[in-house]
């Protein structure tokens, strides 16, 4: 369903991406892995368009993602973002509702209040909290906002960009939980990127190792745990020492 | 060789530089101006930006307004006692807070208040990811963010500019009945009879380019912000700087055009 075929891309002479090839089959959960400053989040924005790759194509349900109608191509995307980027001038409410308030998706603004309302409930979420800000909320709801706002309009492809970075391990566990659950529920394609080896074993599908600018390895988990990949052992175990230099 | 070739090659990236800035800038106010005429509209971003530009600056244009006006009446009353011709000051109160004071503060005013809070709001934006969640949400920044907020600067900073010049020249007025023993009457059909309906329709004009130039240079410097908080108060401190010079710099042009005949 996602194909990226040969991608690179370079932000003046630092070459994030060297050619990174990746298949996502419809309906499966695949999480890449790799350290900081390797392009996972490069990679995510190619596929969504907010960055240009400088060459390779990345492929959508067979559509040459460059040439696909923009807003109809979006519209099938929700994205969790790292820090959940929920608007500062915005209710909750209004934030889960904002796609169903304005654009191709608009509806009257109770039934989106009601919509985001049952959304805000799948992730946990009373309904009181709808009409406070984002700023009066703790980390975790931010990120549960911020998970309610990616599945508002049902999305068919769900993004998640490191989900759990910032969270106590509860509420990591929390939201890997509930990732897995709505991705299982919508029968969606997930992609996520983390660090995070607890998220990988619960919400994947498949993994995927990206490191220096490609894909180094892929597998499930379970290939995971026992491949002797020395770049995943290393980047699995937390390793200092391995081809992962420590320092980059 | 050296010697000649590298200043010249500095200078060379520089005005390449400078042109591509000059480049990006003009796409950036065509795009703004298309997205006036091109749905959908966000007219309650609108309605919000006519709020916060223009309602919430009051009290400060006020403020600023009247004791400009008060200080005018002073100093002309001072200067024009020199040659005799203390009696003066309506009249050229009212010029300059029409002509020129009035537009010039108020535009001044709002780059102070306007320009570096729509500069951080739209940077801040940037760096926490903001305005990439809105393109994920197949909403258009410039379309949500800029136009908006440029088109509600246009229409509402001459309605400024106008409140201004009438506080300006009552500041003048209170200063010249109170303090200069001016009788009232007098003061204000001195006012009415020398002020021409060209002054306040320039008065007007300045306001709308000014209003223009501050919100765009916003929104500019917000889109383009750099990363962290350094990033933020860079986008913020040079929206402001660009807002003041190129109102001053425009408001020398309009004058030379406006009043050249």
């Amino acid at each position: 369903m996602i194909q990226l075929n040969d991608v690179h891309k370079a932000f003046g002479n630092n070459q994030v991406l060297r050619g990174m090839t990746l298949n996502v089959p419809k309906g499966e959960s695949m999480v890449i892995i790799g350290g900081s400053g390797t392009g996972k989040s490069v990679a995510l924005k190619c596929v969504l368009g907010l960055v240009t790759p400088d060459s390779g194509q990345i492929i959508v349900d067979d559509q040459d993602v460059t040439e696909a109608d923009r807003d109809a191509f979006l519209a099938r995307f929700g994205m969790l973002f790292q820090g959940a980027a929920l608007f500062d001038s915005l209710p909750v409410w209004q934030n889960v509702a904002f796609r169903l308030l304005r654009g191709k998706l608009k509806r009257p603004k109770a039934e989106a209040r009601e919509i985001a309302i049952d959304k805000l409930r799948r992730v946990g979420l009373k309904s009181d909290v709808a009409d406070r800000f984002p700023a009066e909320l703790s980390g975790g709801m931010q990120k549960r906002v911020g998970l309610a706002r990616a599945i508002a309009a049902d999305p068919e492809i769900i993004f998640f960009d490191e989900p759990t970075t910032g969270l106590d391990p509860i509420m990591a566990g929390v939201i890997n939980d509930l990732i897995r659950e709505i991705v299982v529920e919508m029968g969606a394609t997930a992609m996520t990127i983390t660090h995070d080896m607890t998220s990988v074993r619960s919400i994947a599908d498949r993994v995927a190792m990206l490191h220096d600018g490609v894909i180094q390895w892929t597998g499930t988990v379970a290939e995971m745990d026992q491949t002797d990949d020395p770049y995943v052992q290393q980047f699995i175990h937390g390793k200092a020492e391995g081809p992962i230099e420590a320092v980059r | 060789m050296n010697l000649i070739l590298t200043p010249l090659g500095a200078l060379g990236r520089q005005t390449l530089n400078m042109l591509a800035g000059i480049g990006r800038f003009t796409v950036f106010v065509l795009q703004t101006i298309s997205h006036f005429f091109r749905p959908p509209f966000y007219v309650g971003e609108f309605f919000n930006a006519i709020l916060v530009i223009g309602y919430f600056s009051l009290p400060v244009v006020g403020l600023t307004a009247l004791f400009t006006g008060g200080a005018l009446a002073l100093q002309i009353y001072a200067g024009g006692a020199r040659f005799n011709a203390e009696a003066v000051v309506p009249q050229i109160v009212a010029i300059g807070m029409v002509r020129e004071l009035g537009p010039v503060m108020v535009g001044l005013m709002i780059a102070a208040r306007v320009t570096s809070s729509v500069a951080a709001e739209i940077a801040t934006m940037r760096v926490t990811e903001q305005i990439d969640a809105l393109v994920t949400l197949s909403t258009n920044p410039m379309k949500y963010l800029t136009a908006p907020r440029v088109l509600a600067a246009l229409i509402v900073v001459p309605i400024l500019v106008g409140i201004g010049d009438i506080i300006g020249i009552a500041g003048g007025f209170i200063v010249g009945v109170q303090t200069l023993g001016f009788n009232p009457a007098t003061y204000l059909r001195n006012t009415a009879d020398f002020l021409e309906a060209a002054d306040i329709i320039s008065s007007l004009i300045k306001g709308a380019a000014f209003g223009g130039i501050a919100a765009l240079m916003g929104c500019y410097y917000g889109m383009n912000s750099g990363r962290g908080a350094q990033g933020v108060g860079k986008a913020t401190k040079s929206s402001v700087e660009a807002a003041a010079v190129l109102i001053l710099a425009a408001n020398f042009g309009l004058t030379a055009l406006l009043f050249s005949a």
